[in-house]
């Protein structure tokens, strides 16, 4: 019986943020430290002519300027891409430019100084002679044959081109279709906004020559491998990369930036320890974006409303580089999901990733699975209302049964478990859908636009199996590892390859441990985020950390547990099989005995005297093991969202929200439900607000948060969550992932209600977001 | 050219030489006083995650100079809970589970303190509208507007 996992535990990481003791990045010093500040492009397109630095570098307190090539000729390389699909060809791409800018935000110079101000004013007093360069915007539009160039080797500015599915059996659904629906959608560009800004800090050791790089990273060793092995060049056993406390990072903070190869690169060049901190202008032009897909969908069904095709074209803009992973996201993590929860037969998926003069677009939560859930269930919902079907029926007419797991789609992957009708039964019980349905024919009848919207979506989680993720392009394994470190008195210290940026691993992880090893849970401390201190991890991302970290501690644990079992065997006369751990007493005792056995202190100490142990047991009490999944894990949802609409205004308000999740088992329920609601909200803010606008001129109009509309407290209703839970084979622990769910589903749920609202006008479909200015636009062509 | 100021800074009598008149409350509180409780999230005094008190009034310290602090009581997150134990604000986040990364907590803390000042029945709706200018990117703010109703009851 588990004492710990299944129950909700307040987070034992929370005192110190509660306190403001968080060990941020932005919040460390180190003795004689300097600022860097750098000079970025203002265009999104320019030859850089020359660059003046000398009035710079004669205001006092300034101690260096360096140019991209400065950072060449001192041996920095190239940003690499780790996921090439095939024929993908990657873009230049240096940590500071040496003679073009290709998005607003490009690195063009770095100020050191003594002070952060007079950094901040030197970079007023550099002098850059730019030859203005005419850029090329739009996903589809790039590719275009007058479109301007980007990269000289990259031709119609496409990087890469990929496809999956069963064309032929495609092709042969909409030969034989009954009903076939179209649609043409934007999944528009979003900015992650992570409310901690990135920063670095880098400190050399000019005796040892060894680097420590503090940066806020959602995977430091990934960084350390890269740093070492292509961008700065240190090795990496002199490279230690710290990743602290890191304020959110919703994929953001997965990539390899420009400012962890500079920052590290200064710090050994002027022999000073030295840090930089993103202004929220920076972040806004320098963190990877997200999402920004122009797609044409098209849905075959037969007369009876089974859909038996899907043909799906998508443009990916991804921007002026490819960031760490870009390749990845519109590929084998969102093609992979448009069978979505039914049964297709005939699906083919076709993806071109384009370069625009804009940001780099990679990963940003849910990273591919909203923009498939976005497209699938957007022509789910015109399926349904051709089929004149209600939006739940529809979808429980297609959904697949929950005896045919695992089942295989036609596009890779292999869905692990699942319950999909009970999904809809447990929203419809939640929601009052019978109810809603009425009160929505009421307020129709007073002429309000009220709408609810539904929605049924997939989500893979917990990358991933190594072999497959290599098949598909990375270059990289996707396994974890856990360390169980039991000390001489007893006392435990996890060391896991995830990190936590929000997730609460330092409680969850120990929860698994206390169970495991049958201790308090005030007695394992979880350490994460240090190369120094953890072994080789991949960090956290793609709803991983548990499925794939939690397991690997699992697995460690359960070493140690047979470790102690043959310990305290030997040392009681008795055999291994009749040692057990006692819940009660929390000792390690053998069955049938009367006496308290031996505590967990006492065989652990056993272990590292070392005075009695069986002959083939070694001192000393700790385990490492690395778990590389048998598979992804694949969580699902149905979610259900109810708008009103303002006539006269446009104005969209949210009135309520249900969402039934299937995410496996639940180690934490309060820290689950956490992640689902937040996630909810950051969907919503993709359909309602949120929107990275850029001009004609690849100007990004929305640069701050005065202009960009950031999810508010005053514009969300209570979001009301349940569960359902069927265990993922795939890992010991049955748990699938958490943390993108919400997001996935919530942005297509508040779609679907909004067009619902809006369809007694014969409006089939609205782009995103729905501000009120588009909507009043579409009630007035629509009057 | 710098100026001298004296503040009042979480019950600490300071008093600070040669302060910039453009540097912020903020950076003063974080460089100058080395207390990095109070984070910058944002360059336009939209996310609140640097909210202070001075003066008895929570505002975003990135929009104070640090010279217009002078003669003033700040108090900031380091202040709050005296010898570890944490105030009913501090308290009913963790209670209620009001944050995940932590980057806004401080902010919302000492906004929160004040928005639930001296009305212990606040309503949800109150608590929402009052927290606009405080923006919390991973939990869409549930547990945030729960945490500040409990602890508005606890205050009372």
């Amino acid at each position: 019986m588990a004492k710990f996992v299944g129950k909700s535990f307040k987070r034992v990481e929370d005192p110190r943020f509660l306190q403001g003791q968080g060990k941020y990045v932005s919040n460390l010093q180190r003795p004689g430290m300097a600022y860097v500040a750098i000079a970025r492009s203002p265009h999104a397109h320019a030859d850089i002519k020359g660059i003046d630095a000398s009035a710079a570098l004669e205001l006092d307190g300034v101690v260096a300027v360096f140019t991209g090539q400065d950072l060449i000729d001192g041996g920095v390389g190239q940003l690499p891409c780790g996921w090439v699909v095939p024929d993908c060809k990657i873009p230049e791409r240096w940590p500071v430019v040496p003679d073009r800018a290709r998005h607003v935000g490009d690195a063009v110079a770095v100020v050191v100084a003594d002070n952060p101000y007079v950094a901040e004013d030197a970079l007023e007093l550099i002098e850059v002679d730019y030859e203005p360069l005419p850029v090329s915007m739009g996903a589809r539009a790039t590719t275009e044959y007058r479109a301007q160039q980007l990269h000289a080797e990259i031709p119609n500015n496409t990087a890469y081109s990929w496809a999956l599915g069963d064309e032929d059996g495609m092709r042969r659904a909409f030969a034989e279709a009954a009903h076939v629906v179209e649609l043409d959608l934007i999944n528009q560009r979003l900015i992650p906004n992570a409310m901690e800004p990135r920063a670095c800090m880098a400190e050399w050791d000019d005796t040892m020559e060894e680097m420590t790089v503090w940066t806020t990273s959602q995977n430091p060793h990934p960084i350390r491998l890269l740093l070492s092995g292509f961008t700065l060049g240190i090795p990496e056993n002199k490279l230690r990369v710290i990743s602290p406390d890191v304020g959110g990072g919703f994929g953001s903070k997965i990539f390899h930036y420009p400012e962890e190869i500079i920052v590290p690169w200064v710090a050994r060049a002027i022999n000073r320890p030295a840090k930089w901190v993103a202004t929220r202008s920076e972040s806004f032009m320098t963190d990877s974006q997200g999402r920004d897909h122009v797609t044409n969908v098209r849905m075959a069904m037969d007369a009876t409303g089974t859909i038996t095709g899907l043909h799906v074209q998508t443009w990916a803009d991804q921007g002026a580089y490819l960031s760490t992973f870009a390749p990845l996201i519109p590929t084998a993590l969102s093609i992979t999901l448009f069978s979505g929860l039914y049964k297709i037969p005939g699906i083919w998926g076709e993806m071109k990733g384009t370069l625009t003069n804009t940001v780099p677009v990679d990963a940003y939560r849910g990273a591919g699975r909203p923009e498939a859930s976005y497209l699938l269930e957007r022509i789910v919902e015109k399926g349904a209302q051709k089929m004149g079907m209600d939006p739940i029926a529809f979808r429980r007419h297609n959904l697949i049964p929950a005896d045919e797991f695992p089942y295989q789609t036609p596009v890779a992957f292999q869905y692990d478990s699942g319950n999909y009708q009970g999904l809809f039964d447990k929203l419809e019980e939640i929601s009052g859908y019978g109810d809603l349905r009425e009160e929505q024919k009421a307020k129709r009848a007073e002429g309000k636009l009220w709408g609810v919207g539904v929605s049924g979506c997939i989500e893979a989680s917990g990358p991933a199996p190594s072999a497959v993720a290599g098949s598909l392009g990375s270059a990289v394994g996707f396994w974890e590892s856990g360390t169980v470190r039991v000390h001489p008195t007893g006392k435990v210290t996890a060391l896991t390859g995830s990190h936590a940026h929000g997730q609460g691993h330092e409680t969850t992880f120990a929860q698994i441990l206390a169970d495991e090893l049958n201790i308090p849970l005030e007695d394992i401390e979880v350490v994460h985020g240090d190369t120094g201190r953890v072994p080789f991890g991949m960090g956290t991302y793609g709803s991983r950390s548990a499925a794939v970290g939690g397991s690997a501690l699992v697995r460690s644990a359960t070493r140690v547990r047979e470790k102690m079992t043959k310990i305290a065997a030997h040392q009681m006369e008795s055999r291994p099989e009749d040692v057990y751990f006692d819940d009660e007493t929390g000792n390690i005792r053998v069955q049938g005995a009367t006496d308290e056995g031996m505590s967990f202190f006492e065989v652990a100490l056993a272990a590292y005297t070392a005075h009695d142990l069986p002959p083939d047991i070694e001192p000393g009490l700790e385990e490492t093991a690395f778990f590389d999944p048998s598979n992804f894990t694949f969580p699902n949802s149905a979610h259900i969202a109810v708008v009103s609409i303002d006539r006269e205004t446009g104005e969209v308000t949210l009135e309520k929200y249900f969402g039934v999740d299937d995410v496996g088992n639940v180690i934490n329920p309060l820290i689950v439900d956490g992640q689902l609601v937040g996630g909810v909200a950051q969907g919503v803010g993709q359909a309602l607000w949120e929107h990275g606008i850029y001009g004609e001129d690849g100007q990004l109009l929305t640069g701050s948060m005065m202009d960009y509309a950031m999810p508010r407290a005053d514009r969300f209703p209570q979001i009301e969550t349940d569960r359902i839970e069927t265990p993922s084979p795939t890992n010991p622990l049955g748990v699938k992932g958490a943390g993108e769910m919400g997001t996935i589903a919530g942005t297509v749920t508040v779609a679907n209600a909004v067009v619902d609202a809006l369809a007694p006008l014969g409006v089939d479909h609205v782009e995103m977001p729905f501000t009120a200015e588009r909507i009043w636009q579409t009630i007035q062509a629509h009057s | 050219m710098g100026v001298s100021i004296s503040l009042n800074i979480n019950g600490e009598a300071r008093s600070l030489d040669n302060v910039e008149p453009r540097l912020l409350l903020v950076d003063l509180i974080r460089e100058e006083l080395g207390l990095t409780g109070t984070n910058i999230g944002c360059d336009t005094s939209q996310c609140g995650a640097c909210t202070v008190h001075m003066d008895g009034l929570a505002v975003k310290s990135c929009t104070v100079l640090a010279v217009q602090a002078d003669g003033s009581d700040v108090v900031t997150i380091e202040g709050m809970a005296e010898d570890g134990q944490l105030t009913a604000m501090q308290q009913a986040f963790w209670d209620e589970h009001g944050l995940q990364c932590g980057f806004c907590t401080p902010g919302m803390i000492m906004a929160g303190v004040k928005l639930v000042e001296g009305n212990p029945d606040i309503s949800d709706e109150e608590i929402r509208h009052g927290l606009e200018g405080n923006i919390c990117r991973c939990t869409g703010y549930q547990n945030i507007v729960k945490a500040m109703k409990v602890a508005a009851q606890a205050a009372a």
